[in-house]
């Protein structure tokens, strides 16, 4: 059996000196990435609880409070509703921004050189992780979805606009996952990444409509929710799931635009962390 | 290229002329011409700092060529890095699985990366973990492994290929004389059953003896000399040993870390570290 399995190494890899066509690769290697996510997720579910607190209080005791007061204009939309999609993208953000600390300790741990070793071109690996962490962030923001449900959000039950916004999570999250690894592969430390990750969450997260809605920011705020990504992430999960006037295509095309570039950032600079 | 073309082809599994690499000021290859045949059990020695590392990863694509060229199995490295990497399988020093897997999941991964047919997947994983003796533990979590059974894991993740080169990078260090000796026993029970070509560094030179077809000694960057064991020893008298050799060609002792780069000395540290 042994010998069967390992035997005739040079005829075999002869064989397939190519491999598969380099545009079956990229799928491939997203799917093997987002399954070895799913896998270590599988073995340890405690950070899906740890993670799911925050999101939660926000809901909870900021949602509530302010759903009860109404200081924020949000027209016929009750300010719960209005805010769940805003902290489904806030609790994507969370997890996606530190993901590059996952490739750091990869790289201290020597993986990464493993994987760099592999025909694997630098683009793929990278957006194989940046998919990876938006699988990631998709079961994390599964359990915010049951809570905001529970608490009575007015959630669509349209498959179709639930699906556009497995697919927006997923790019959102695949964009600032590429972000965190370029820092990373700037940075190169740990430590660093965690210090310029907790310095950008919150002005990412507060120079966006997630809280409030655009018309009511001064106009400085103004100018950085439109450069902001998560800005047209939280617009089109609102349109989606309860119901707003969104910009759809646009929001699309942003989020498609910001992985593109993300993933050309952190696949340039992916060999200075594998020195 | 079919198999039997490929076999034929007497080409050297790796083949290196006039490598230079520098960091910085300093030369951590300088001028180093060397071939690996096939089939060989190839060792290249040295202290910590010698250049063996990175003469590695110039021949696994991880580091790009500077000065001169590097070709596996007549491929360049440089022109075609993916179909190099191909036909390696790569173990490098430090002890690097993923511990939230399971050890199935570990090789699992990389048969995937390796684009292993989903048809064999199954079975060729499971052939390397056994091939490795970790058939009964491959459900359980990396992380609970001994540093042994890590090193066997990570030899089973590399085999999954079938690689034509299997490149070994320091694959005893830190670990216990037991523990060494079941790896050495796994590469020497494969090498019997497939002829896979080994290229390996290490600075056990005992190991070295027992184990190599041919070695390089490597020092500074250089290689001071080349050959079987037995032709190296020979002409320095009856009883003398690898050690012999590497003081009587560089002057210099194996244990002589002074050279050896700060970093590789602190990766080394922290492999044996985590081995405990």
């Amino acid at each position: 059996m042994r010998s069967a399995v390992l035997a005739a190494p040079r005829a075999a890899s002869a064989d397939g000196f190519g491999g598969p066509a380099l545009w079956r690769r990229y799928p491939s290697r997203v799917g093997t990435f987002c399954l070895v996510e799913l896998q270590k997720l599988s073995h340890d579910r405690t950070e899906l609880f740890t993670r799911a607190v925050q999101p939660i209080l926000w809901l909870i005791v900021f949602g509530e409070t302010f759903n009860r007061i109404h200081a924020i204009p949000t027209g016929h939309l009750r300010y719960l509703d209005f805010l769940a999609p805003g902290i489904i993208a806030q609790s994507g953000l969370f997890i996606a921004i530190f993901y590059g600390i996952q490739i750091i300790w990869e790289r201290d741990a020597g993986v990464l050189t493993k994987l760099l070793a592999t025909p694997t071109p630098r683009s793929a690996l990278i957006f194989g992780k940046a998919f990876a962490a938006g699988i990631r962030a998709l079961a994390q923001v599964i359990v915010v979805l049951v809570v905001s449900v529970l608490l009575g959000v007015a959630l669509t039950y349209n498959p179709l606009h639930i699906l556009g916004a497995i697919a927006i999570v997923t790019l959102g999250a695949a964009f600032f996952s590429c972000l965190s690894m370029t820092i990373a592969g700037i940075v190169l430390k740990r430590d660093r990444l965690m210090g310029i990750g907790q310095m950008i969450t919150m002005p990412l997260f507060f120079a966006s409509n997630a809280l409030y809605p655009v018309k009511v920011m001064p106009g400085w705020v103004r100018v950085l929710s439109k450069v902001n990504p998560l800005s047209y992430e939280v617009d089109a999960l609102r349109g989606l799931l309860v119901g707003t006037s969104a910009n759809l295509w646009l929001d699309f095309g942003v989020l498609l635009l910001a992985v593109a570039v993300g993933v050309t950032a952190a696949s340039s600079l992916i060999d200075r962390l594998s020195r | 290229m079919t198999a039997a073309a490929f076999e034929e082809q007497p080409l050297a599994a790796v083949s290196c002329r006039g490598v230079r690499h520098r960091f910085g000021d300093h030369a951590a290859v300088d001028g180093v011409d060397l071939t690996v045949g096939r089939g060989e059990v190839f060792g290249l020695l040295g202290p910590n700092g010698a250049g063996k590392t990175t003469l590695i990863r110039l021949m696994n694509t991880l580091l790009p060529l500077q000065e001169g060229s590097v070709s596996v199995f007549g491929r360049d490295v440089s022109r075609s890095p993916m179909a190099v990497r191909r036909l390696l399988g790569y173990v490098p020093q430090q002890l690097s699985i993923e511990a939230a897997l399971t050890g199935r999941e570990n090789v699992m991964w990389f048969a995937r990366l390796f684009d292993v047919p989903r048809a064999e997947r199954r079975a060729r994983v499971d052939g390397a973990l056994e091939a490795m003796a970790l058939t009964d533990a491959a459900g359980r979590l990396a992380g609970t492994y001994s540093g042994g059974m890590v090193r066997r894991l990570e030899l089973a993740q590399a085999l999954v290929n079938r690689p034509a080169l299997l490149v070994l990078d320091e694959p005893t260090i830190g670990l216990d004389p037991i523990a060494r000796d079941g790896v050495w026993e796994r590469v020497e029970e494969l090498r019997g059953e497939t002829g896979m070509t080994v290229l390996l560094t290490t600075h056990y030179m005992e190991e070295a003896e027992a184990l190599c077809d041919r070695v390089a000694l490597m020092h500074l960057g250089r290689i001071r000399a080349e050959g079987t064991p037995d032709e190296l020893t020979a002409a320095l008298g009856p009883d003398a040993t690898l050690e012999d050799v590497f003081r009587h060609s560089t002057g210099g002792s194996l244990d002589d870390d002074s050279k050896g780069g700060l970093r590789e000395i602190r990766r080394t540290r922290r492999t044996a570290r985590r081995l405990g």
